[in-house]
């Protein structure tokens, strides 16, 4: 967790949002987007702010909270900030580094050309997003 | 503070010893600006110059050029830092490498060519200018940038740059009357500056062979991943992949270069627990620049472009470039007097009726909130016993993150469609707010709908 992976393309294979993707295209998404390292209890995404970014978690743990309540707790794979990006609305929560944490980072005013370009990355973000939208609406139910 | 600074060159001039390749810089120095030389705000104009105390030591860039280019040249740029260090009486122990690292009860001990140094505060300011290479097949038996033989050496050959960044748009720039042919290619699209509207992406200087290769002069700028370079006697294969078709394309070149960047020589931090981030695994740091993982260590220098800040709307800071690195280093050295030393600097009382346009007139000339925004801030805080308390410009991440003093924080920012106007955090008993302020044709803020807006996000709360 220290260091750098040597080749964060490999990383990349491994998680399901970019599952379909080929070698190249791979590399392509590793190379033209930044890596974050964000120390435990370090904020990553706070509520009410704007100008935020879709996030995507390599490895670590952080957590969902929104007006100290926590909300949840999210893994390696998984991705937060789209819903403020996609709305252009500032974040509702506050995401913060539940132990040390990589990212990768799509700036927000980049995510529409990135799954433009990428749309089998945006199926698969669809699909996590329908899931969300099914646990929740069984919660409530 | 008692300090030592050793330094492995020889005198003072760091990487502008050597780099740039073809000599000429890529910040500016503009010798007639709107302000005068020397003054807080000409340094918005100054990129080069360093910031000490003493006015005579200021705005020294300019004194060495010569008047060909507001880019200076490579021999200009390490005059002014060696005139830097002379004129200020900085004592630099030269020669004097870095070797290990250790630690011995509370201290920290740094093994050198020429014995050893015991600090409370190490800053590692050993800039990012060695030599990286991605792992790909064959690339160590290419030279890299720093390795490029004179530029007509390449004549009549073919060349094969591996990145589409500064480095080696600028070999490129400087092979266009040399080479036979020139590629340049990576898996992802090159950026350019006018795009991104930052200091990421190539530089308006460097444009010229991507003009060529869009109006089919000869340079080939290629998308695709390098999947591997094979020796072949005289010459070299390139194996390459198209990221969008797949489809391989091979070349065959006298030379390959690996314009694939530059890392820091953090030799042994990373054993002592020191994370690093990115492709070229830079020292992950906290918004005061200490390492994220190892409390205690800190860094300077261009080192602190893996410190990115908010990267509101994602926008970077400069903090890669001097015009961007010498205001966080002031604050560095403020910060470490008082976290490590109890030194607590001045914070100078500012009245409620010089509020307003005290922060109009920083956001409309401040250097370092020009050179650095979303990243750095003017902060005023409520003082329970002294009022309005001015305490300095300070890296806005850090005042987002801490509170819970009623204060508030002006800074600069730009949003995707390039507009630049001023932004005011409040802190208003522990609740952040954000206020953003309209641009100005003119970037000058010091209006009456400025002053309105100021006057709202602080009414009640420092008004």
């Amino acid at each position: 967790m220290r260091s750098a992976p040597d080749d964060i393309t490999e990383t990349l294979a491994t998680l399901a949002i970019f599952a379909d993707l080929t070698r190249p295209e791979l590399e392509k998404v590793a190379h033209s987007l930044e890596e974050r390292y964000f120390a435990q209890d370090e904020r990553v995404l706070r509520e009410g702010l704007s100008g935020s970014s879709f996030y995507i978690i390599l490895e670590g743990e952080a957590e969902l909270a929104a007006r100290g309540k926590r909300l949840g707790t999210l893994g390696r794979g998984d991705f937060f900030g789209e819903i403020s990006v996609l709305l252009g609305e500032p974040p509702v929560a506050d995401v913060i580094a539940a132990r040390p944490l990589r990212c990768l980072v799509v700036p927000g005013d980049l995510l529409r050309e990135f799954l433009q370009t990428h749309p089998r990355v945006c199926y698969r973000l669809l699909v996590a997003e329908a899931r969300k939208l099914a646990n929740v609406t069984r919660r409530g139910a | 503070m008692k300090h030592a600074v050793i330094s492995a060159d020889e005198s003072a001039g760091g990487m502008f010893r050597k780099w740039p390749f073809f000599q000429r810089l890529l910040s500016w120095t503009k010798p007639y600006a709107p302000f005068e030389q020397g003054t807080r705000e000409y340094e918005r104009y100054d990129w080069n110059s360093l910031l000490p105390e003493e006015q005579d030591c200021r705005a020294l860039m300019c004194k060495m050029m010569d008047g060909t280019s507001y880019y200076p040249s490579r021999p200009e740029m390490q005059r002014n830092l060696e005139a830097f260090a002379a004129r200020t009486g900085v004592a630099v122990r030269y020669r004097c490498r870095w070797t290990g690292t250790r630690r011995d009860g509370d201290r920290w001990v740094l093994e050198t060519s020429d014995g050893e140094y015991r600090c409370q505060v190490p800053i590692f300011a050993v800039g990012v200018a060695e030599p990286w290479r991605p792992q790909i097949p064959g690339i160590e038996d290419v030279p890299h940038y720093a390795e490029t033989r004179p530029a007509e050496t390449y004549a009549g050959r073919r060349v094969f740059i591996v990145g589409k960044e500064n480095s080696g748009f600028e070999l490129a720039t400087g092979f266009l009357q040399w080479a036979r042919q020139i590629v340049l290619a990576s898996p992802s699209p090159a950026k350019l500056s006018i795009n991104t509207r930052s200091l990421v992406g190539v530089r308006a200087r460097y444009v010229q062979p991507y003009e060529d290769h869009v109006l089919a002069g000869g340079v080939i700028v290629l998308d695709a991943s390098i999947e591997r370079v094979e020796r072949t006697g005289e010459t070299f294969r390139v194996h390459t992949r198209k990221a969008d078709s797949a489809a391989e394309l091979v070349f065959e070149v006298e030379d390959v270069i690996a314009a694939t960047g530059f890392t820091s020589p953090i030799l042994d931090l990373p054993k002592l627990g020191v994370a690093t981030v990115g492709r070229n695994k830079l020292p992950a740091q906290t918004p005061y620049w200490e390492s994220a993982s190892v409390p205690g260590v800190y860094f300077g220098g261009t080192i602190h472009q893996a410190s990115p800040g908010l990267r509101k709307h994602g926008m970077p800071s400069n903090s890669g470039g001097v015009n961007g690195h010498r205001y966080n280093g002031r604050i560095l050295a403020r910060e470490v007097a008082r976290k490590h030393f109890g030194i607590d600097p001045e914070r100078p009382v500012v009245s409620r009726a010089e509020i307003v346009s005290y922060l109009l007139g920083e956001v409309t000339n401040a250097p370092e909130l020009w050179h650095q925004k979303s990243y750095l801030a003017r902060v005023l805080r409520r003082d329970p016993e002294r009022g309005i308390v001015d305490d300095g410009i300070l890296p806005l991440q850090s005042f987002l993150d801490s509170g819970p003093a009623d204060a508030v924080a002006a800074t600069l920012e730009e949003n995707p469609a390039g507009d630049i106007y001023p932004v005011l955090y409040t802190r208003r008993g522990g609740v952040s707010a954000e206020y953003d302020l309209p641009p100005h044709p003119l970037h000058d803020f010091r209006t009456r709908v400025h002053q309105k807006g100021v006057v709202e996000a602080l009414a009640g709360l420092l008004l």
